[in-house]
């Protein structure tokens, strides 16, 4: 659809605007309608994460922000345990692609063995992060020490909320293909859980880019933004 | 695969068997609407009642043992709060939108009934959390309605404890709601229409109400961030706002956060705030005026292009909230400037209102009256916005009642003008009964000249220069005795159109049951809604078959046709084809 030549008929000449067919559909496209819903939520997520990290930005300008890379003491110059935490969440990307590419070819095995395996890599994801949590808060890294170790704490838990409502999702997925006895109709409703999982990776890799960037690179992205 | 139509199906939850299912867990989008617009009301009237303490005070100061400062700024609070967010935010999309989407565009329901049940339920208990913080130890917040830290949640601030609490709380939950609700409207306007309705035959209201919720799906996750941050802030002890600060003579353990930058965050939120009232507004009117003259909209196109622009500039105009707050010069030019330019596509609006009523076949029924009345008080509000969108003009008003008098004649007065006008347009629908004509016209007057009574001296008594939110001005030496007087005949003035309103809530139950009945299309409008089989609609709205469109929404007055309107589901005659452009002097 052009936009630009949808807002430029004119619906007053009849002759302009044959009646039908227009364009729209009879009956309501319940995938195409999910779609458009995915699409939205990727949006507004990728706003939210947006707009946190241009406050990051901003914050991270005042005297009082240390960020948690760069110094040999702090957590994220050795980044070696996100990266293994990124590992998990991009096998759980592969497992949803590979479970959607048995959906589509209704090799209903492979569907599940996917799912499954996204499930589990998803759920150690979060279980890692969850640890890393911990880890931090061992080495004295406090949600309200910093402002650094706050943003990385709100950052990852709102990371991880969504994460945990796709799986929420997935599982619905699965349960009422299960339960309808419709292997068929897998694919469609996988192939918007696998956009999303893919739409998360992604949202993750920029934060942990931006977490485990050094004070100069942070300052320069700053100095980008106007800050 | 084959799809059938969500309201289709035979989903045991979406087909109301029981009064439970039908009423209270319902998933059809005009009982939920109503839901909607009868919790909207009930809060609004907690706001009104609310506004009339505030002007009590100010009126009579010294009067009233039971407003002391902490409670009227928490009645200033809770009032704006209430207002901008849980009556019109909600009414204007949750009642209208859910009512009016699916049946202006020949849709069976919304196109996910359950996650739009979903979506009254989270704003009903977010409405319930917010209530909840009147009863709660330290009331709710008086941080003012933008919440601004530090104070918002330091002592000192009435409700600085658990008040403020529930306040981000209860915006959160309403960010669910609106959420869960916006994605079904924007979802069931592109995918549900019937066949025919093309985007540009879609009626101005779905245009407003479109636009407005995209622009709520993109602005309210600033509002989230900022709540999210300052609840942290508050509950845990971060800093992103919170700077390094002595509070009554304690140092704080804060760190050195920024304040502004929660400005910033708030008003990228809060100015696509304001059109996400106005637009669904500036569509309604749209077509009760068209209807109601009896002529097509003028410039259907440019109302359209006015719409989808105004929602895109909204974003770039927010700091024009915050010139007292401080911003580099360039910064103050720039968003001048934008301020002025969105003010283009507006006026384009408002002389295409005028231009509709021009030579049309007015018929001056309540919901005109209403419709006229709001072009008066946007034109007067919106005036005033040009001034005070200049930074040195802004900079001597912004903190006096000029401001206070600018906001409610464009964001407070004019879209509830609107809702009137709309709530008397579809009440035929809604209810399948006519209201009683004389309370309606008895209730714009009070309305309309009150209105008048209570923000034009306030214009006088910005450029005086007495300062909003104060709780009283005692001696101040450069404000003379007759501001009083003002303040008195303003409260007495705001009081009888706050108890005028009782006339719209009696004629809307009384004509529930008495009101004439309305029959099929009163108003001869041209649009999907009014032509269903039933008045009211049913569960599904057209009974066995869908109708389909061959017009656009504003087919009044055609030359050569029987009568003065002409629906969207009636064909295209042979005689129209051959007679050429009949209409619009904009082709």
């Amino acid at each position: 659809m052009n936009i630009f030549r949808t807002l430029g008929q004119k619906p007053w000449l009849e002759d302009a605007n044959p009646a039908l067919p227009l364009n729209t559909v009879p009956e309501v496209d319940t995938n195409a309608a999910a779609s458009i819903v995915l699409r939205f939520i990727m949006a507004i997520v990728s706003v939210l994460f947006f707009l946190f990290i241009i406050t990051f930005l901003s914050r991270s300008q005042y005297p009082d922000f240390q960020a948690l890379a760069g110094q040999p003491w702090q957590p994220f110059t050795d980044a070696s345990r996100l990266w293994l935490n990124t590992g998990f969440l991009a096998c759980a990307s592969l497992a949803m692609q590979f479970g959607l590419r048995g959906a589509r070819l209704t090799r209903i095995n492979h569907a599940v063995i996917g799912i499954c395996a996204a499930a589990f890599f998803s759920v150690l994801f979060l279980l890692a992060q969850l640890d890393l949590w911990q880890h931090l808060q061992a080495m004295g890294f406090y949600v309200n020490s910093n402002p650094a170790n706050s943003y990385f704490y709100v950052l990852t838990a709102l990371h991880g909320l969504h994460l945990m409502g796709g799986l929420i999702v997935l599982s619905n997925v699965a349960f009422r293909v299960w339960y309808d006895e419709a292997p068929e109709a897998l694919a469609a409703p996988l192939k918007l859980c696998t956009t999303y999982w893919h739409f998360l990776l992604g949202v993750w890799l920029v934060l942990f880019a931006l977490l485990t960037s050094t004070p100069e690179t942070i300052n320069a992205l700053a100095a980008m933004c106007g800050f | 695969m084959q799809h059938v139509a969500i309201a289709d199906q035979t989903d045991e939850l979406h087909d109301p068997q029981t009064f439970i299912t039908k009423y209270v867990w319902s998933q059809d989008h005009k009982v939920i609407a109503i839901q909607y617009g009868s919790t909207a009301i009930f809060v609004g009237l907690v706001a009104l009642v609310l506004s009339g303490l505030m002007r009590l005070q100010l009126g009579f100061p010294d009067t009233f043992d039971f407003i002391d400062p902490s409670a009227y700024l928490q009645f200033v609070t809770m009032h704006g709060m209430i207002m901008v967010i849980y009556l019109l935010t909600a009414l204007l999309l949750g009642g209208f939108g859910n009512y009016l989407i699916p049946l202006m565009i020949g849709a069976r329901d919304m196109v996910f009934p359950y996650l739009n049940m979903l979506s009254f339920w989270f704003y009903l208990l977010s409405v319930i959390v917010l209530l909840a913080s009147f009863f709660v130890p330290g009331g709710p917040t008086g941080a003012g309605w933008t919440l601004y830290p530090p104070q918002a949640i330091l002592p000192g601030t009435p409700g600085y404890d658990w008040g403020i609490i529930l306040m981000l709380a209860s915006l959160a939950i309403f960010i669910i709601a609106f959420t869960m609700g916006g994605l079904n409207y924007v979802t069931t306007v592109l995918q549900a229409r019937t066949t025919g309705m093309t985007l540009m035959r879609m009626p101005l209201t779905i245009w407003g109400i479109f636009t407005a919720t995209v622009l709520g799906l993109l602005a309210f996750p600033a509002l989230l961030v900022s709540a999210i941050m300052m609840m942290l802030d508050k509950v845990i002890g971060t800093s992103f706002f919170m700077p390094a600060l002595v509070s009554l003579g304690e140092t704080l353990d804060y760190t050195g956060g920024s304040p502004v930058l929660f400005q910033h965050l708030f008003w990228f939120f809060g100015h696509p705030e304001v059109y996400i009232v106005a637009l669904p507004a500036f569509g309604m009117v749209s077509d009760v005026l068209a209807t109601h003259a009896r002529k097509n909209i003028f410039g259907y196109r440019m109302m359209v292009w006015a719409i989808v622009g105004i929602g895109g500039l909204s974003f770039i105009v927010w700091a024009h909230h915050m010139y007292v707050s401080g911003m580099h010069p360039a910064f103050g030019f720039f968003f001048a400037t934008t301020t002025l330019i969105i003010a283009v596509p507006t006026a384009i609006k408002v002389y295409n209102w005028v231009l509709t009523l021009w030579q049309g076949n007015i018929h001056l029924r309540v919901p005109m009256l209403f419709a006229i009345g709001f072009i008066f008080t946007f034109i007067h509000g919106g005036l005033t916005g040009l001034f005070l969108g200049n930074v040195v003009i802004d900079l001597p008003l912004s903190d006096t009642y000029f401001v206070v008098a600018h906001f409610h004649m464009v964001m407070g007065v004019s879209p509830i003008m609107v809702l009137f006008a709309a709530l008397y347009h579809w009440y035929p629908l809604m209810t399948g009964r006519m209201f009683n004509e004389t309370l309606g016209k008895l209730h714009f007057w009070f309305t309309f000249l009150g209105t008048y009574a209570i923000y034009l001296p306030m214009h006088y008594l910005g450029f005086l220069g007495v300062p909003r939110r104060y709780f009283a001005m005692g001696t101040t030496d450069f404000i003379p005795e007759s501001a009083q007087s003002l303040n008195a005949s303003i409260t007495i003035s705001a009081l009888i159109v706050g108890a005028a309103q009782m006339l719209f809530l009696v004629n809307v139950i009384w004509s529930l049951r008495n009101g004439a009945k309305a029959g099929h299309n009163p108003w001869g409008a041209t649009s999907l809604e009014w032509q269903t089989p039933d008045v009211p609609p049913h569960h599904g709205n057209w009974g066995d078959k869908l109708p389909q469109v061959y017009r656009w929404a504003y087919d009044y007055s055609v030359p050569g046709a029987k009568e003065d309107f002409i629906p969207q589901n009636h064909p295209v005659t042979e005689q129209e084809q051959t007679g050429g452009d009949h209409e619009e002097g904009n082709s």
